[in-house]
């Protein structure tokens, strides 16, 4: 288990090193200067001053020279400061808003888990009965409907409609004057209709994995033999399929991360809320550099983490790949 | 070949053709492209023809899908604006299908030191929201229907790759490969002439399914203003309109979202059906 655990953490080097790579490249092979921006909104900024800021963000060296200074920063966890009139450290506003999308997106998970395995499991023991189809109905509404047109229909239905439901930002005017429980209460509503968007958004996916992986268990070998041995269904199905037909279900886990943080984007704009998507979204608007290029290093990173945690779970649940024994090539 | 049986391609297409869904899928496919086409001789409007006395007007016969804050006929513009995301969809993932079986051929075909630096590429590239880098490169760069549909492909083909390597993986092994090289075949044409026709199913199937995709990635970036940019119709940029007169017009939110899902539902279960079809036993 510590071998294959420090494999695996050497082989994130070369990813990690990627990472930086491209995200350094997608800034700054597009055209136009970070500075600009800057002057631009400024007519009182002469060249000289701009020269000053150049130098300052180490615009007048070459790229590599940019780069390893960049990345001598990072291993530091120093992001740079942020364009705009605040100038407050990168790292200091996502760490304000990291936890807000982690928290959520962490909720949307659980749901999505706590849904999907029973949806998978049903549809796969009712294959093609009315459950099963109704199931893929279901799946594929979820696959072709856009999330952000979920975020309006919902918005219209619940806040508009019938006004059950806040439809903007995370707390309502005023409620730092109420208790503790009142304050839950009201973030709970103010959360609610994102977190449905957002495990609706992977929870069609996932049900469709577990079905086909639990397909597939059930028509495996040692489960004609348990049933063979005169096990009860229930038996059969939870304690022998579903086990196995979970253990694919750990690296979908791993998988799902830069999508959950991607589809944050679209909720987290529409609904007003404070997290990453929302803080990534104003940074590319108003050409924030160093707040984009940390944001997709921190993300990127986030879903190596999410990867290899996905590996040792699946590691340490399936002795097959611990051993490395069954390991495709 | 027995006359009964046919030829492959008659067998996927009957197998095709057995599928209730998949057949409304290319039906509804095919009316899309057709209105697109069309849309001038459909609607009477032009896709941007201001009407200040006509705003915000709710469905009539006049105007089927209502009229939005500047006059215009929503119905006209959706039907225009399906131009727009069928070409985006469609090409985006044409340049995601390209590189994608490029590479993957390359990487699954030589093997060594290349599948390697291939394959590390892919995971680094997967390591992303890839809406994120999507949202940063259109946005540092110029939000336009041509760099949209370049950066969705350029984002899209880590999946292809991945399949395309896996097949020919397998395909490389078998004995028309060994017999082609025995012969003395160049690798260029082992890799195009014997192993890429043998590997189109399953990309012919992903494609589909990826196109279905790449129409709700634009919308969405329509959507949030750094996508099709205005005043040229898209179904995402109707409903950025749709978000801001949520509490008044319903027809401004309710009909391009439709259009989005229906689309994509259709082009989904073309994939679906496609899958089905070219192998049976995948699935069942």
């Amino acid at each position: 288990m510590v071998n294959y655990l420090l494999k695996r953490l050497l082989m994130m080097i070369p990813l990690l090193v990627g990472i930086t790579i491209i995200t350094f490249a997608v800034i700054h092979v597009t055209p136009g200067e970070p500075v600009e921006m800057q002057v631009a909104m400024n007519p009182r900024v002469s060249a000289e001053s701009r020269e000053r800021l150049r130098k300052f963000y180490e615009l007048d060296k070459p790229l590599h020279v940019q780069y390893c200074h960049w990345v001598s920063r990072l291993v530091r966890l120093d992001f740079g400061r942020s364009f705009s009139p605040d100038g407050r450290p990168v790292i200091a506003k996502i760490r304000e808003r990291l936890p807000v999308t982690v928290n959520i997106n962490l909720i949307a998970l659980i749901l999505e888990f706590g849904l999907a395995i029973p949806i998978g499991v049903m549809a796969a023991t009712h294959r093609d009965g009315p459950l099963d189809r109704w199931t893929t109905v279901f799946v594929f509404l979820g696959f072709a409907t856009p999330l952000f047109w979920l975020c309006l229909l919902l918005m219209y239905l619940f806040g508009v409609k019938l006004g059950w439901l806040p439809i903007s930002g995370l707390h309502s005017l005023g409620y730092r004057s109420h208790g503790l429980w009142w304050q839950l209460l009201d973030m709970g509503k103010h959360l609610l209709l994102p977190i449905s968007v957002a495990t609706f958004g992977s929870l069609a996916g996932l049900s469709r994995y577990m079905r086909g992986s639990m397909v597939e268990v059930l028509g495996q070998d040692y489960i004609t033999t348990a049933r063979a041995k005169g096990l009860s269904e229930r038996t059969v199905v939870y304690r022998h399929a579903l086990r196995n037909a979970l253990l694919p279900a750990i690296t979908l886990l791993g998988l799902s991360v830069p999508g959950l943080i991607g589809g944050s984007v679209i909720f987290e704009s529409i609904f007003s809320i404070p997290g990453m998507g929302q803080l990534f979204y104003q940074g590319v608007m108003a050409r924030d550099y160093p707040l984009v290029m940390g944001v997709l290093v921190i993300t990127a990173v986030l879903t190596l983490i999410g990867n290899l945690l996905a590996d040792v779970a699946y590691a340490a649940a399936d002795p097959r790949i611990r051993h490395g024994r069954g390991e495709t090539p | 070949m027995s006359r009964s049986q046919g030829t492959l391609r008659e067998l996927v297409w009957r197998r095709y053709r057995g599928n209730r869904f998949a057949v409304a899928g290319a039906l509804v496919v095919l009316a899309m492209f057709l209105l697109a086409i069309l849309a001038p001789v459909i609607t009477p409007y032009g896709p941007n023809s201001l009407d200040a006395y006509h705003v915000l007007l709710p469905p009539s016969p006049a105007h089927w899908f209502g009229t939005d804050e500047v006059g215009r006929d929503v119905f006209t513009r959706m039907v225009y604006g399906a131009r727009i995301s069928l070409t985006v969809g469609f090409v985006a993932i044409g340049i995601a299908t390209l590189i994608g079986t490029v590479v993957g051929l390359v990487s699954g075909y030589y093997g060594g030191w290349v599948d390697s630096l291939l394959m590390r590429f892919v995971d680094i590239m997967f390591c992303f929201p890839t809406f994120f880098l999507i949202l940063a490169v259109i946005t540092l760069r110029e939000p336009s229907i041509l760099n949209i549909m370049l950066i969705i492909g350029l984002t899209g083909w880590m999946g292809v790759a991945r399949l395309v390597r896996a097949e020919v993986l397998s395909i490389r092994e078998r004995d028309y490969v060994t017999a082609a090289r025995a012969i003395g075949c160049s690798d260029l044409r082992i890799i195009f002439r014997h192993i890429m026709p043998n590997a189109l199913g399953p990309v012919l199937v992903y494609a589909t399914l990826g196109v279905s995709a790449a129409i709700l990635t634009e919308s969405s970036l329509s959507f949030l203003g750094i996508g099709v940019p205005p005043p040229t119709p898209s179904w995402g940029n109707i409903l950025t309109s749709g978000k801001e007169f949520l509490e008044f017009a319903w027809w401004l939110f309710l009909f391009p979202g439709l259009a989005i899902t229906v689309t994509s539902l259709s082009y989904y279960l073309v994939g679906e059906g496609l899958r089905d079809a070219l192998d049976p036993r995948l699935n069942r």
